[in-house]
């Protein structure tokens, strides 16, 4: 056992596939949330080999597409900065700020760092005393309890030249908002599955009474979503609606407590722009007040700076402008799949991205490129 | 971003007030910190992301779910 094969076996996947095509007959429209869902729906290719009847609708998880293009903006200019070590997530170093982006800025000689997990962010604090290391921390919960631990350790270990520029965001608000919207047409989700790890599943209970829509939490593994598929479309043909979780293996109801107890002690809600979508209210997480040393917008006064008139300095032309084309917006509401956005493919590729969907790996455009291209 | 994989608990040490671990995905030993898995012994697998377990695989649910597969196979 591995937790891995099991639930890649082609006579699972078909014994549920089978077993769903039975069960509708309805047409459904269900949205996945998480963008990691989204990567293994169009990977394993499962939207064409499921009935015609069910469509999926991509949601808005991907935290690197989420981050707004003030944040990226602002990591340019700190990236600037003397004696300053800006790290991050791999993916967040190429997504196009107004002028730029972090990797451009590294090839021209910034000290931009790439990073797998935050404890290499603190080790690097520890090891150049002499800098300012300020790590762009992104994500959903799931990553929120790790960029939590780093401010811990930075305090246990008094590490004093350790900064975090947050921008972190979480998911039940904002589904709220995308459900609330007069043009939605989802009629049931398959809620993240690693979000739900870390948070559990309760927070979910009002969404799904308010907007009477079945929800399922699932996994990643292609039988796990086709078995979330399953489960969602029984609800929604036996006019149920409750949250099942068919993610057991990892998650209970109330969540992982220490995990959350981690995030409390570190973050408090606040509101949060997202980018393609818009200020959503209480969607956000900053750092709490007792930690605002670690903060790296009050250590560099960042409320203070015009960023944009500063950064224009340096960069002269905007040099970034996929907005007039880019449809990342309705991309990430689900309004429309990639393949309808004019750039796809065309300007807007891997190589070049016009839009953070098609930068993360688990941006809807990105996923559409690498496995549906032809279509 | 959310990606997280399983691996399983080969070793444990603490350090500089971490709780680490060393753990093998499928092979590959990689350094993971267990503070929010405090109760995770040496055998467990874990699922991880950026460096962090974020909870322990339940063995017995994991099972079930392999047999509901079967089930499923079976009466279809
Ligand atoms: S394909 Fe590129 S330009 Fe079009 S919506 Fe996606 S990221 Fe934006």
């Amino acid at each position: 056992m591995k937790y891995l094969d099991e639930y890649r076996d082609s006579s699972n996947i078909k014994s549920i596939y089978l077993k769903i095509c039975e069960i509708t007959t309805k047409q459904w429209r269900i949205m996945e949330v998480c963008g990691g869902q989204t990567h293994s729906i169009m990977k394993y290719n499962l939207e064409n080999i499921l009935p015609d009847k069910i469509s999926f609708i991509h949601g808005p998880g991907c935290p690197v597409c989420v981050t707004p293009i003030e944040m990226i903006d602002k990591a340019i200019y700190l990236a600037g900065l003397e004696d300053v070590i800006l790290v991050s997530y791999g993916d967040m170093l190429r997504v196009p700020g107004t002028y730029t982006d972090l990797l451009t800025c590294k090839a021209n000689g910034a000290d931009i760092r790439m990073l797998y997990s935050p404890l290499q962010a603190i080790k690097i604090a520890v090891e150049n005393k002499d800098k300012k290391v300020i790590f762009f921390a992104v994500g959903f919960e799931t990553t929120a309890p790790a960029n939590a631990l780093s401010i811990i350790s930075a305090n246990k270990q008094k590490v004093n030249n350790y900064f975090m520029l947050c921008s972190q965001v979480t998911v039940p608000t904002a589904l709220e908002l995308l459900l609330s919207n007069r043009n939605n047409v989802i009629q049931g989700l398959l809620l993240p599955g690693h979000v739900c790890t870390v948070m559990g599943y309760e927070e979910y209970f009002p969404i799904v009474e308010k907007f009477n829509i079945p929800a399922v939490v699932t996994g990643f593994e292609p039988a796990d979503i086709l078995n979330g598929v399953y489960t969602l479309i029984k609800q929604l043909e036996d006019d149920e609606c409750t949250i099942k979780n068919e993610y057991k293996r990892l998650v209970r109801k109330e969540g992982n407590k220490q995990a959350k107890a981690i995030i409390n002690e570190v973050f408090d809600k606040c509101d949060q722009h997202w980018r393609g979508i818009g200020n959503i209210p209480g969607s956000g997480l900053r750092i709490r007040d007792e930690y605002l040393a670690y903060n790296a917008e009050i250590e560099f006064g960042l409320s203070k700076i015009n960023i944009i008139e500063e950064i224009s300095k340096i960069y002269k032309n905007k040099i970034i402008d996929g907005s007039s084309v880019c449809i990342a917006g309705e991309v990430l509401q689900g309004i429309a799949k990639p393949n309808k956005c004019p750039a796809f493919g065309i300007e807007c590729t891997p190589g070049h991205p016009l839009g953070a969907p098609m930068v993360s790996s688990e941006g809807a455009c990105a996923a559409y490129f690498r496995y549906a291209k032809e279509d | 971003m959310c990606l997280a994989i399983p691996g399983k608990i080969i070793s444990q040490e603490e350090r500089e007030n971490l709780k680490m671990a060393k753990v093998s995905f499928g092979g590959a030993i990689r350094e993971v910190c267990l503070d929010l898995v405090p109760e995770a012994k040496d055998g467990d697998y874990v699922i991880v992301h950026v460096g962090y377990a974020l909870n322990i695989i339940d063995d017995n649910e994991a099972v079930e779910t392999l047999k509901l597969f079967e089930e499923l196979e079976a009466c279809g």
